[in-house]
């Protein structure tokens, strides 16, 4: 191949581009692949006596490691958020895309993506300065489970909304026609045809942001309370996996240390199911 | 072609890299989890100071840096508190002085608070801040996660095993607490003396309690009146040599005052 062959039309350049990219991808999956080795060999003396772990309670001083009351304060505030934030997050979609006059819409969908881009330690500041005092003076000592599940709802909230929006609108440009051409009233076709077939994507974006909310750290340390304890009620304080790891890494030694990895470990096992749920899925429909 | 050049160069890289010359001189230090953080920044200062010496900080609780000390496995003990009578062999450096404030909100009317007081409000015995003479409205309790040093020396001073303390609120960092007690017109909760006095200064609303008596100040811990309280020692066996002189009259001096700041506590100068 001669040196004037057009630049499009070299395929060695072609098998550069493959390469890279190959490359990269095989760095990304190879990273993520090292970080459960480490955290696998880091925890896994701890790993070996699993019935150490389920106890409930968690005294690293008398070597004592149970995990289960924090991985339920993780999964209950990660729930209570899915469960606050997916109704309000739909119900605003369907008004921006069907109801909203064109013009504050733009606005709104501007405004949306504006808040996903606040980091989640502002929320956490704000539910700290503002929810906790406010849902203390209603019922102490206000830092809870409930709080944690305020704080995540916002934080997933806007990014929630703005993957129901895509949604939403590629499943109103196929069938809202034709379902309205039947006669069917708007609130019919949302509810019968649209929302039904817009769930294959929905339902993904749902998980990721269940995976966000369980991952989330600083926004939840500053007010759940950290107390480990299976709640009584939404008002009792709680401590989830990841304030834990944030709260004593810094500290600790020995098996301590270990059981924070395995906090870790756990968290990303957690993770990789959740998204490993969102693809099949994905895929299936 | 290129490429076989290219693992010859690198592998006679790593060779050559092999022969660096290995005469820095490495001084060991173990001891108390509450000191190794500190040390381990002094000792970063210390070293691009003198390049030819390494620090090595290994943190193992108190007993341990008095015993590595004494054997020798250590060239300088860390310790956070002071030595006992039988431990008079070992000659203490102190660096810091470790408090602990009792705080509450500024609103509250109480001023003081006893030993006794915070151990049945802690334990769950009290809850109401009607019974310490306040005003009626249930008490939140502040508590500090495990394995910081604040709550082993209130747990050690007060008694109490961490097991039977039944707090409302965990928090990690003196600062978190007291944003925590600042924004809550009833919760109690201990911090650091030093970052306490720092806060209000800058007009957080909380109030330092005193404790039995005593006024809980920076001041007063100098003096040793106030009982919640500790010193930060480096212990040494014998007489130590030139380099470790050096580090332990660094720990001491103004140039380090900065990172004992940072790690709340207070310069023993």
């Amino acid at each position: 191949m001669s040196i004037s062959t057009p630049l499009s039309l070299r395929s060695n350049l072609d098998w550069l581009l493959r390469a890279a990219s190959l490359g990269c991808a095989l760095t990304a999956a190879v990273v993520l692949l090292l970080i459960l080795l480490f955290l696998t060999q880091a925890s896994w003396p701890l790993l070996q006596q699993p019935a150490s772990l389920l106890g409930a309670s968690w005294q690293p001083a008398n070597g004592l490691f149970g995990l289960q009351a924090m991985l339920g304060a993780s999964l209950l505030s990660s729930l209570l958020a899915l469960l606050l934030a997916v109704p309000a997050g739909l119900l605003v979609s369907i008004w921006l895309i069907f109801y909203a006059p064109a013009a504050v819409a733009r606005v709104y969908g501007a405004m949306l993506g504006l808040m996903a881009s606040i980091p989640s330690v502002v929320y956490g500041l704000w539910g700290l300065v503002v929810l906790v005092p406010l849902l203390g003076a209603w019922l102490p000592p206000g830092a809870s489970l409930l709080a944690a599940g305020i704080v995540l709802a916002l934080m997933i909230l806007p990014l929630l909304m703005v993957q129901a929006d895509v949604a939403l609108r590629e499943s109103a440009r196929r069938h809202l026609p034709a379902a309205l051409c039947l006669g069917v009233s708007p609130w019919s076709a949302i509810r019968r045809v649209l929302l039904p077939a817009a769930w294959p994507r929905l339902w993904p974006a749902i998980l990721l942001q269940l995976g966000r909310a369980l991952g989330e750290t600083m926004a939840v340390l500053m007010v759940a309370g950290n107390v480990v304890q299976w709640p009584g009620s939404p008002f009792a304080p709680v401590r989830t996996l990841t304030a834990n790891i944030a709260l004593e890494m810094s500290y600790a030694t020995g098996p301590h240390l270990q059981a924070l990895y395995l906090s870790g470990w756990l968290l990303l096992v957690l993770a990789l199911l959740l998204m490993a749920l969102a693809r099949l899925y994905g895929s299936r429909t | 072609m290129i490429s076989r050049n290219l693992i010859a160069l690198a592998c006679t890289t790593l060779l050559l890299s092999a022969c660096a010359p290995q005469d820095k001189q490495t001084i060991t230090l173990s001891g108390s989890s509450t000191i190794a953080p500190l040390m381990v920044e002094i000792g970063k200062r210390f070293e691009t100071q003198h390049p030819d010496v390494r620090v090595d900080v290994q943190a193992g609780g108190t007993s341990r840096g008095i015993q590595d000390a004494r054997s020798g496995l250590a060239a300088i003990g860390m310790a956070s508190r002071s030595l006992h009578a039988d431990e008079r062999d070992l000659v203490p450096y102190t660096i810091a002085q470790d408090g602990i404030a009792m705080i509450v909100h500024a609103s509250n009317p109480l001023d003081g608070i006893s030993s006794e007081q915070v151990v049945a409000l802690y334990t769950g015995k009290l809850s109401d801040w009607s019974d310490l003479g306040g005003a009626a409205g249930q008490v939140v309790k502040v508590h500090k996660a495990e394995g910081h040093s604040t709550l082993e020396l209130f747990l050690q001073h007060f008694g109490l095993d961490n097991a039977e303390v039944h707090p409302d609120l965990v928090i990690g960092d003196n600062q978190q607490g007291i944003k925590s007690v600042a924004g809550n017109p009833l919760a109690i909760g201990y911090v650091s003396i030093g970052s306490a006095e720092y806060e209000v200064k800058l007009g957080a609303p909380i109030k330092l309690l005193a404790l039995d008596g005593q006024a809980a100040s920076t001041a007063a811990l100098l003096a040793g009146q106030y009982p919640l309280s500790r010193e930060l020692n480096l212990v040494v066996n014998g007489e130590p040599d030139a380099n470790t002189r050096a580090l332990l009259a660094f720990a001491q001096s103004s140039e380090v005052a900065d990172l004992v700041d940072q790690h709340a506590f207070i310069p023993a100068l």
